[in-house]
């Protein structure tokens, strides 16, 4: 596959001023328990190779899963550069090692079916034994992939990767009432997956999940949970941030760069560095070593993310976010936002509350004009404070506002973060006031 | 010579059932930003996929090398042995040998890149003529696939499929305040649905510059008269995924809750989807088992009658199989999915409907939707107040709630006004964005939750 990948460079590089391959190989393992049984177990095989070039001062982008024909790849690349973008590209020549970030685990390399059969029927087992009207799915899956970047200015990125991950959702039906909770994590290391936690956490908001409370409606206090943060507000905030929204003035913190646009606890940062974790990795997609991105400090607007081109056209550099699918250019994507965690304990703040909602879960929040700031979804786990204390599920409430101004003023944020499937890294957020929809 | 290549390989087998698919595609994929054509590519892709049933479990393999076939075929083999249950014998259906073609009247692979991108831009232009915007996206992309199916009860089908998916974004700026309009769509292959789109995309440039100044919504619940776009959003949400066999029939409670004759809602609600209804982009002849594609009535007359089932499914339910198991691409298996989904028109005028509500809110266009079989939700793009029968104000940010048990039975108007809407991407699980299409009239529905500040 390398070697593929270098004879295709060489080709492209007779009739391009710049050429880049990005070469994928993957394999992963899902095998899935559904409603408390083992129900399938798949294997997924994926490689590819996208070829990437400047010819004339533009970028053309081809991409195919065969590994065959290069003139073919090299034909579809130049052609397509015809039309492209300029090139803003700084191109890099930086030679890059897997280094210290500890992506690799023989053990999950290793691991067989069987194993992973073995660790889901035991999470199964875990939840089932709190309820005989309970439906358990679980996914425990691996995802083996090598990633190789190359480009004719001498840049060089190539590394290995393991990742483990376990999820499990539970669903109670009752007469007109659907429950659902899901919890999950991941790692690059067996050692690290902690599938112990993943059902505790689960069986704990099961626990809660008994009683039906009336939804509270108006201007209230409202907890998000670390999963309610990143289903609510990571993506929204993250949209913002994107050095492309802020290139073309469609980001409303466009030109806000140095102000304080949040609360002084908030901080925020992009880290791509964090060993162990499948979001992490020496480079991004075009060879660009990965870096720890601080993008709100302490609420000042810190710095945006971005990648080659749309760093060169804004006149900055790369923050090593370039991230793509096989199809696709690299486009600025976060790697894993960790939002600091700040002085309060869970306990005080939910104390703190003589009417609200804690929120766990929201749905189709993500869907409306995500470049405001704007959501609004609809509370799918939630429970109703009430002095303190929760008091019951709620139902059939949205829960609404601006993610800017819901920033801007925190009544506390957790004094723990907890990483979400490796991806985030997110404690509980209090907002003193936000709106709650009901019947 | 790959039917033969296909059968050497299930040759002898111990398995249940087993099946291959193996695909070839070619995708083009253009997008402008602003001004500038940000990005053109072409993929090719060429992989497979084998499916094994032993003793109602499944094995799965998918791979780029389709020449190690007969390797894959021994490992999902295997590892349906490691998954074993109760012994299943899929819903019967017919053996077919078929060979279906893909066309179109302007066919995408007959459109030169020059004059994909020339149109494009042409689009582009006129959102920027329209109206002062910050910026535009312009998205297209266009997907041909070729797909062999076959399966070890001598079931081989041959079947090509054209896509083609098109979004124009205007995006206005006020200062903090960022709004957007859009159009989407898309057809089977055929360019001649981007021809013509000038008035819809001169309005969304306009809508993203009016909605700067709309006010929004307090949140609470209304009574909302609901577009044809936005129905086909509520209805595929609302009603569609619950309708999927495959989330009901491992659950013996919601089995007893959807049961077939329940009532939803009243006499003048008529529920459908299926592949068979042609010309749409969730048509095909065959779905990703081989079965012939059909027509399902989900509700009739208020009432419960059918579901969209894979052969799995079917079997297991006592009901009969739609034809709706679908594979976004071979890397995947097939479950059970939607194609084209629409609620029938009813009597009432659109003015009917408007002037019977003393105050709502009139929902326009979708920015998508999510459920979790019991609540849902649809995002609208465009929303105006009503007062006293007329429209009145406009709105932003405005996203609903609601409950399947209660919102279906709230639909108290339907129009006769169907319209279908093409622009739709569905997902479920980790395969999307699957083509599907809807179609509704316009909608009065009672008591809708929507967020607002």
């Amino acid at each position: 596959m390398q070697s593929f990948a270098e004879q295709v460079l060489a080709l492209a590089g007779r009739s391009a001023e710049w050429a880049e391959v990005f070469m994928i190989g993957q394999e992963e393992t899902p095998v899935a328990f559904e409603a408390n049984r083992l129900r399938a177990i798949e294997t997924r095989q994926t490689r590819g190779l996208a070829l990437r070039v400047v010819v004339g001062g533009r970028i053309g982008l081809a991409s195919s899963s065969q590994l065959g024909d290069p003139q073919a790849l090299v034909d579809d690349a130049v052609a397509t550069a015809h039309f492209g973008a300029e090139s803003a590209m700084a191109y890099p020549s930086e030679r890059l090692e897997e280094g210290a970030l500890d992506l690799w685990d023989e053990a999950v390399a290793a691991l067989s079916v069987d194993a992973m059969v073995q660790m889901g029927q035991e999470m199964v087992d875990r939840v089932r034994a709190h309820g005989d009207d309970l439906l358990v799915d679980v996914d425990v899956r691996k995802d083996v992939a090598t990633v190789t970047v190359m480009n004719t200015s001498g840049g060089l990125s190539s590394y290995r990767k393991t990742a483990i991950s376990a999820g499990v959702h539970v669903n109670r039906t009752r007469e007109d009432d659907i429950l659902d909770i899901y919890e999950s994590d991941a790692s690059c290391h067996l050692q690290t997956l902690d599938r112990q936690k993943v059902v505790a956490t689960l069986l704990g908001k099961l626990e809660l999940s008994g009683e039906i409370a009336p939804a509270p409606s108006g201007s209230l206090p409202v907890i998000f949970t670390p999963k309610g943060v990143a289903l609510t507000l990571l993506e929204p905030l993250a949209a913002a941030l994107s050095g492309k929204a802020v290139l073309e003035g469609s980001s409303p913190l466009a030109g806000r760069l140095g102000e304080e646009m949040f609360d002084p606890a908030f901080t925020l940062t992009d880290d791509g560095l964090v060993p162990g974790m499948p979001s992490s990795a020496p480079s991004d997609h075009e060879g660009v070593a990965t870096r720890r991105t601080s993008l709100v400090e302490r609420g000042r607007l810190n710095a945006f993310y971005y990648d080659l081109q749309t760093a060169g056209r804004a006149g900055t550099q790369s923050t090593g976010n370039g991230l793509r699918s096989l199809s696709s250019l690299p486009a600025p994507s976060p790697r894993a936002l960790r939002i600091a965690a700040g002085q309060a304990a869970y306990e005080e703040m939910l104390a703190d509350i003589d009417e609200g909602l804690l929120v766990d879960q929201t749905m189709g929040a993500w869907a409306g004009n995500l470049l405001s700031g704007d959501f609004s979804g609809n509370v799918h786990l939630g429970f109703r404070v009430e002095k303190g204390r929760l008091v019951g599920r709620v139902k059939n409430a949205m829960v609404a506002g601006n993610v800017f101004r819901a920033l801007q003023r925190l009544a506390g944020i957790g004094n723990r973060a907890y990483w979400l499937d490796g991806r985030a890294e997110v404690p509980h957020l209090y907002i003193p006031g936000l709106s709650v929809a009901a019947r | 010579m790959v039917h033969d290549r296909i059968e050497s390989a299930l040759r002898g087998q111990d398995a249940d059932y087993i099946e291959v698919r193996l695909e070839e595609s070619e995708s083009t994929q253009v997008r402008f930003r602003g001004h500038e054509l940000e990005e053109l590519g072409r993929a090719r892709a060429m992989g497979g996929s084998v499916r094994a049933l032993v003793k109602g479990g499944w094995g799965f393999a998918s791979f780029n090398d389709v020449a190690r076939l007969r390797e894959y075929v021994e490992q999902a083999v295997h590892q349906a042995r490691l998954a074993v249950r109760e012994p299943l014998t899929l819903a019967e259906v017919p053996v077919v040998r078929d060979t279906v073609r893909a066309g179109a009247a302007r066919d995408v692979r007959g459109v030169s890149l020059d004059d994909k991108v020339r149109l494009l831009a042409e689009y582009n232009e006129l959102l920027w003529a329209t109206a002062p915007l910050q910026t535009t996206t312009v998205r297209y992309s266009d997907l041909f696939r070729r797909t062999v199916f076959a399966n070890s009860e001598g079931s081989y089908v041959e079947q090509e499929s054209l896509d083609l998916a098109a979004t124009f974004v205007a995006v206005a700026r006020k200062g903090n305040e960022v709004e957007q309009g859009f159009v989407s769509t898309g057809s089977r292959g055929d360019l001649r649905v981007l021809e013509g789109l000038h008035g819809e995309v001169a309005a969304a440039a306009r809508r993203a510059v009016d909605l700067l100044s709309a006010r929004r919504i307090k949140g609470g619940a209304y009574t909302v008269l609901v577009d044809p776009k936005l129905a086909g959003v509520f209805v595929h949400e609302a009603f569609g995924h619950l309708s999927e066999a495959d989330h009901v029939y491992e659950n013996p409670r919601l089995r007893e809750i959807m049961v077939l004759g329940r009532r939803f809602g009243g006499p003048h609600l008529n529920i459908a989807d299926g592949a068979a209804v042609p010309g749409h982009r969730g048509s095909y002849a065959y779905d990703s088992e081989g079965v012939a594609a059909q027509k399902t009535y989900l509700i009739r007359e208020g009432v419960l009658v059918g579901r969209l089932h894979s052969r799995e499914t079917a079997a297991r339910m006592g009901e009969r199989p739609t034809g709706n198991a679908r594979a976004i691409n071979y890397r995947y298996p097939p479950i059970v999915r939607m194609t084209n989904t629409f609620i029938e028109p009813g009597q009432a005028t659109f003015d009917d409907l408007l002037s019977s509500v003393k105050e709502g809110v009139y929902v326009k266009s979708s920015f998508g939707g999510q459920t979790s079989m019991e609540m849902f939700t649809f995002s609208a793009g465009e929303a105006f107040m009503i007062r006293d029968g007329k429209l009145a104000e406009p709105l932003r940010g405005v996203n609903l709630t609601g409950n399947v048990f209660q919102t279906l039975a709230n639909i108290e108007g339907i129009a006769n006004d169907q319209a279908w809407s093409e622009g739709g991407g569905c997902g479920k699980g980790e395969q999307a964005p699957l083509p599907v299409s809807m179609a509704s009239p316009h909608l009065l529905i009672r008591d809708v939750i929507i967020g607002g500040e």
